[in-house]
């Protein structure tokens, strides 16, 4: 492997761990943070008839996990054109 | 027609529809048979990892829970869905891009080393085995409820529909049966859920309907009415904690993310799509279609523990004079008596049933001199398959939950039982007792694998040893600490070794087996527990489910100190895990 190669590997992979360090912060917000740390809290506000933290804990946080996994697909696919490692 | 013809009609024409699907996706080659050629659409494999993860557990059970947990039963809510952030981000692509066949082989490869890999179907087996187990027992349930036979003769029925299509087709079959299944499945669990949100809160949709008001009620939304309700009946709030600490909420969400994570038959799932984009997206569509029923689930709960509490007291809660006269009751719980999953004792002998918290009676308790509360029994899996005939909805639609019922246990027992036969043929004799074996010799392995694992899971359905609900939280236990961790730090941790990968594996197995061991008693034999199960007891104030987080914790640590301590792995290994982290490895080259 030429030192160039190495370093456009170690660049993707940086880059890579970048977004994932994003994303779980996201997840462990929307799964941890506010449903359960917090939902006292947001449960003083209310979002129709559901109490905020219960929402969050028994809907929003489901929500959050599918909008993550195909924002991190779409940006990971984003990134192997980037450095032109996709696979076709 | 009749009830029992619809459901006859209904559950025979799915097994017909599976049945036609096994014969035409036969796998011919090992390729089709463990991984289904490494074809499937990312949408189709959405699906049925779907219906592969969805058990008789999720189906059934999961709407009871949080029925009877309300804002706690979140942790299974939350824990379940999570667990695919961290399989899509941190395993599903790298695995696929690794491209073989099992899990064990992917360790095994990784950690250069035979033992690592017989140590990882050592794991795979004690987690698939235990989660069949409960997989067989829902079927057999489902089946003596519904066409009201012997649990025996379901259990035969149930295995032989299995046995043909997982038998004949392997992956390949089970794939495009659990396609099938999903939809029979989530059509199941939705109509009903449609049709009481509509007679409760005039809403179409039970996400919107769970938060919306009761209809003909001047606004009260129902979850106000409900918290009120419980607490009228001495229970806690719905809509807030009252079942776990903060500590063990935590560690148990977190624990079931990690565990669903780290379950093989659904890691597999993610080797049978063409390119590491789609195992990427994949991931995301199995979510989308899990998301359908978990979204639901809370509404069904809710809705359900409403519809039960009204019915028995018409007159209002704490109206004792006027609660549901027991001659009178509905005919659904007549059916649900017969099988013992319901239980009315009338205490003081005024023919009417009065249910409420024992423990915290409420005041009108004493007022009128009750006796004690009424509803004796009430098993939380009724309330979901019990549901339409509460909302007196039409036979085609319980017909339609029994079949559903049927097809979330079938489909996910399937993807166990070809877990288990892929780690028998491919990881021990393929690749430790055999290595010279032919394809034709392997494949003709792995289906007699599939039928010894099809008449074990049968066998265990028949006479489980006693401790099915104990059986999920040690399953999802084990995953979480020893295979989830492993397989990440192979693909993020360059440096781990053999026998890091070893050790950590077997320190995280065996001190989450030895910690619910120590309050469930070794091997769940009745009264070998050293610590009463309590939170008195438990160490630091972990609960035995919750444990699998720690176990994990334990395993890193361990296989970082041993790791740091030994040689590094050699640099083929290293390069290995390089080409690993990039989809075309052999990019601009």
């Amino acid at each position: 492997m030429s030192a160039n190669l190495q370093e456009q590997r170690t660049a993707y992979w940086n880059a890579n761990l970048r977004i994932l360090g994003v994303c779980l912060a996201i997840w462990f917000i929307a799964g941890f943070l506010l449903p359960i740390f917090l939902v006292d809290a947001l449960n003083t506000i209310s979002l129709g008839g559901y109490p905020l933290g219960f929402w969050v804990a028994q809907q929003g946080s489901i929500y959050t996990f599918l909008a993550l996994i195909f924002f991190y697909a779409w940006r990971m696919n984003k990134l192997d054109r980037e450095f032109d490692v996709d696979e076709d | 027609m009749e009830l029992k013809t619809m459901i006859y009609l209904v559950v025979g024409a799915s097994f017909l529809l599976y049945i036609g699907i096994a014969i035409w996706a036969r796998a011919s080659t090992t390729g089709e048979f463990y991984v289904a050629g490494k074809g499937v659409n990312p949408i189709a494999n959405g699906m049925a990892t779907a219906a592969d993860w969805m058990s008789a557990a999720s189906f059934i059970s999961m709407a009871g829970l949080i029925a009877f947990l309300g804002y706690s039963g979140s942790v299974y809510l939350m824990g379940w869905t999570g667990g695919y952030v961290l399989m899509a981000l941190l395993l599903a692509p790298y695995l696929r891009k690794f491209g073989k066949f099992t899990v064990p082989e992917f360790v095994g490869d990784r950690f250069y080393s035979t033992g690592a890999r017989v140590v990882a179907v050592i794991c795979l087996l004690i987690i698939s085995i235990t989660y069949v187990v409960g997989q067989m027992r829902g079927v057999g349930i489902v089946f003596s409820r519904f066409l009201e036979v012997d649990i025996l003769i379901g259990l035969i029925a149930g295995m032989s529909i299995v046995f043909i299509y997982a038998v004949l087709g392997g992956m390949k079959g089970i794939t495009y049966t659990q396609i099938a299944q999903y939809v029979v499945l989530i059509f199941a669990y939705t109509v009903p859920a449609v049709f009481i949100s509509i007679q409760l809160t005039g809403w179409f949709l039970p996400q919107f309907g769970l938060g919306g008001t009761l209809s003909g009620s001047d606004g009260v939304y129902l979850l106000n009415a409900l918290d009120s309700m419980m607490v009228d009946l001495g229970f806690n709030e719905y809509s807030t904690n009252s079942s776990f600490s903060t500590l063990n909420m935590f560690l148990l969400t977190m624990s079931l993310m990690i565990g669903t994570a780290g379950l093989p038959h659904v890691i597999i799932r993610f080797f049978t799509v063409p390119r590491v984009r789609d195992a990427r997206k994949s991931a995301g569509w199995a979510l989308v279609f899990i998301a359908l029923l978990y979204t639901t689930a809370p509404a069904v709960g809710a809705m359900a523990m409403y519809n039960l509490v009204n019915t028995l007291y018409p007159g209002g809660v704490g109206n004792v004079s006027e609660a549901m006269v027991y001659d009178e009751r509905p005919s659904w719980m007549r059916t649900w008596e017969r099988t013992g999953l319901l239980n009315f004792d009338d205490k003081n002998d005024d023919g009417r049933i009065q249910y409420y918290n024992q423990n915290n009676p409420p005041a009108w308790v004493a007022e009128n001199n009750l006796q004690g509360n009424e509803l004796a029994r009430l098993d939380r899996d009724i309330m979901v398959l019990a549901n339409p005939e509460i909302a007196a909805l039409p036979n085609w639609v319980i017909a339609l939950v029994a079949a559903g019922g049927i097809a979330a246990a079938l489909s996910t027992a399937a993807g166990l039982l070809l877990a288990i036969s892929s780690a028998i043929s491919h990881d021990l004799l393929k690749g430790v007792w055999m290595p010279n074996i032919s394809e034709k010799n392997e494949l003709l392995a792995g289906r007699l694998s599939m039928v010894a694992a099809i008449l074990l899971a049968g066998y265990l359905g028949l006479n489980p040893p006693g401790f099915a609900a104990e059986v999920v939280a040690l399953a999802f236990g084990l995953a979480a600490a020893s295979l989830f961790p492993v397989l990440m730090m192979g693909i993020f941790y360059k440096r781990m070794n053999k026998e890091g990968a070893i050790a950590g594996m077997l320190a995280g197995l065996l001190s989450t087996m030895l910690y619910i061991f120590l309050f469930k008693g070794w091997f769940f034999f009745p009264g070998t527990n050293l610590l009463v199960d309590n939170a008195d007891n438990w160490i630091f104030g972990i609960s035995p489910q919750s444990f699998g987080t720690v176990g994990a914790v334990i395993n890193v640590i361990v296989a970082v100190t041993v790791a740091k301590l030994t040689a590094p792995p050699p640099q083929e290994i290293q390069d290995l895990v390089e080409s690993v982290r990039v989809p075309r490895a052999d990019a601009t080259s």
